[in-house]
């Protein structure tokens, strides 16, 4: 049995006039421990779906299940338990007048968490950062650290499924590499579940074994990891995608 | 070849409270009419440089050079006055948000129409018909929409054509693209760079780009220059990118993901404190 399932997911946002299908039938069924990759253009509902798992996003179509079990609205406690995020700008996903401390100890205090101290240590280690970034706030971070602390915000619950929202597109590529390396180590340390939201193909192929490409609001085509290498894909648009990767040149339209 | 731009010993320096800071120590390059690139990550001056060709660097940083030329004008010494009679018209400069760049209480067409007339005057109608040409020359489907829309009513993809529209109708001899494409979808980052390199072709304009995507530097400029921690450490010949020489360069080669698959943890940067000296 899959661990994430979704099925025929539909989100809309508005009302009348303004009605905006932003997720229009999506389906995937991620297995446990596995890292499945959504690729797509800005709008493509791409980070809705993430979203709409989280509880972020009004699902009004179609239904999600993680274990099997039917997600209950508003998702309950050990929902959050089970399933954290990491949000794309670091910049933004930290409140800037919270320390470190502070961000790490709340999720903490919420789920009535013992040994805090203990754990925001082990947490801190755990994403390469020491003791001493503890009671810094995000302003005295760089980009990189501050998604190594969002990280560890999310990790902190011992979760078993972490849902990336373009964990790595605010920062340097030479930063990228080491954040990717550290979701990388985790996912193998502790049997982590990734669904993982990129624009860029080279990372999904690096991170996730299997995929699905995303268009308005669509599921275009679901592919594995070796058939991306391969440039195995069958349908127009995963193919420009691909040919737009390569750089200027190779995906200059004929 | 004839230098468009000559830039000698650039330096910009910031006080803070811990002294002088300097982003960028000694930056020298010449330009002709080509596709020069810039990348860099953020903090290695970049930008900043981008912005001191134009004389935009932000109070209370100070710019100085021992030359900087653009086509024997003395930029060092320039007067407000020389200012006007380049920013826009002989140098233009697009930044990388079109959403932050764009006036957001004015239709894209009054802009462009404003951006023209200032430099070259003439009649109103005159100018909207070169705006609209200028708007199709970007490959905007329907330039009359466009024309009378305002920045929000448009996709990033749009603004930035729309932008790049209205920082080429003075037709510039030089432009400064800071990022242009990074806010836009692979897809669309292409069309706006084959609409560059056509200008670059065409009208023998010649071009900054600055960038911090390596890999699409390299498939688009002629020439690069990697910049690290305010200095340029390497010059090189775009094809040639993946035999650079300096250890930070292939390190930022070498530490992307790559489609095909390749080294498991991904390599990663391990920065030399003497390539900051």
């Amino acid at each position: 049995m899959p661990l994430i399932e979704v099925d025929n997911l539909e989100v809309t946002f508005g009302h009348g006039r303004d009605v905006v299908a932003a997720v229009r039938g999506v389906s995937l069924a991620v297995q446990q421990g596995e890292s499945y990759g959504i690729v797509g253009e800005s709008g493509s509902g791409k980070s809705t779906v993430l979203r709409a798992i989280c509880g972020l996003a009004p699902v009004t179509g179609g239904t999600i299940r993680i274990d099997g079990t039917l997600l209950t609205k508003p998702r309950t406690p050990a929902f959050y338990r089970r399933v954290q995020m990491v949000f794309q700008d670091p910049y933004a996903s930290l409140h800037p007048r919270h320390t470190v401390d502070g961000v790490l100890s709340e999720p903490l205090a919420i789920h009535g968490f013992s040994d805090r101290e203990g754990r925001i240590e082990r947490a801190l280690q755990d994403v390469g950062l020491g003791g001493g970034f503890r009671f810094r706030y995000p302003h005295q971070l760089s980009g990189g650290q501050r998604q190594r602390v969002a990280i560890a915000r999310a990790l902190i619950l011992e979760p078993t499924i972490l849902l990336l929202d373009e964990p790595t597109s605010a920062l340097d590529s030479s930063i990228q590499a080491e954040v990717l390396n550290l979701l990388d180590r985790l996912r193998r340390e502790r049997g982590l579940t990734y669904v993982l939201v990129s624009h860029d193909l080279a990372v999904v192929a690096h991170m996730c074994e299997r995929l699905v490409v995303m268009q308005h609001g669509l599921a275009v085509e679901e592919l594995t990891r070796d058939a991306l290498q391969h440039r195995q894909a069958q349908q127009p648009y995963t193919r420009a995608l691909l040919l737009a990767s390569e750089g200027y040149g190779a995906g200059l339209p004929a | 070849m004839t230098n468009l731009l000559t830039v000698d010993d650039l330096r910009i320096t910031f006080p803070t409270r811990n002294g002088p800071s300097e982003v960028v120590r000694g930056v020298s390059f010449t330009l002709g009419r080509e596709r020069l690139g810039i990348v860099g990550e953020s903090g290695s001056g970049k930008s900043q440089t981008g912005r001191a060709l134009l004389g935009l660097t932000p109070a209370p940083g100070k710019a100085t050079a021992k030359r900087l030329e653009f086509e024997g004008i003395d930029l060092r010494a320039a007067t407000p006055a020389t200012w006007r009679s380049l920013r826009g018209v002989r140098i233009s400069m697009v930044m990388q948000d079109p959403k932050f760049s764009l006036n957001p209480v004015m239709t894209i067409g009054r802009q462009i129409v404003e951006a023209y007339r200032t430099q070259k005057g003439g009649a109103k109608r005159d100018a909207r018909d070169r705006a609209i040409a200028m708007l199709e020359a970007v490959q905007i489907r329907d330039p009359d929409r466009v024309f009378n829309a305002y920045p929000h009513e448009l996709s990033g993809g749009m603004g930035q054509r729309a932008m790049i529209a209205m920082m080429l109708i003075t037709e510039p001899d030089l432009l400064i693209a800071d990022e242009p494409t990074s806010a836009l979808d692979v897809t669309v980052q292409l069309e706006v760079l084959g609409i560059l390199d056509r200008l670059v072709a065409d009208r023998g304009m010649g071009l900054i780009f600055i960038s911090h995507d390596l890999r699409l530097v390299s498939s688009f400029c002629d020439r690069v220059l990697v910049m690290y921690a305010g200095r340029i450490v390497e010059e090189l010949r775009a094809s040639d990118l993946a035999q650079a020489q300096h250890p930070y360069t292939q390190g930022l080669f070498a530490c992307l993901p790559r489609i095909e698959g390749g080294t498991r943890p991904l390599r990663t940067l391990q920065r030399d404190a003497a390539w900051a000296l």
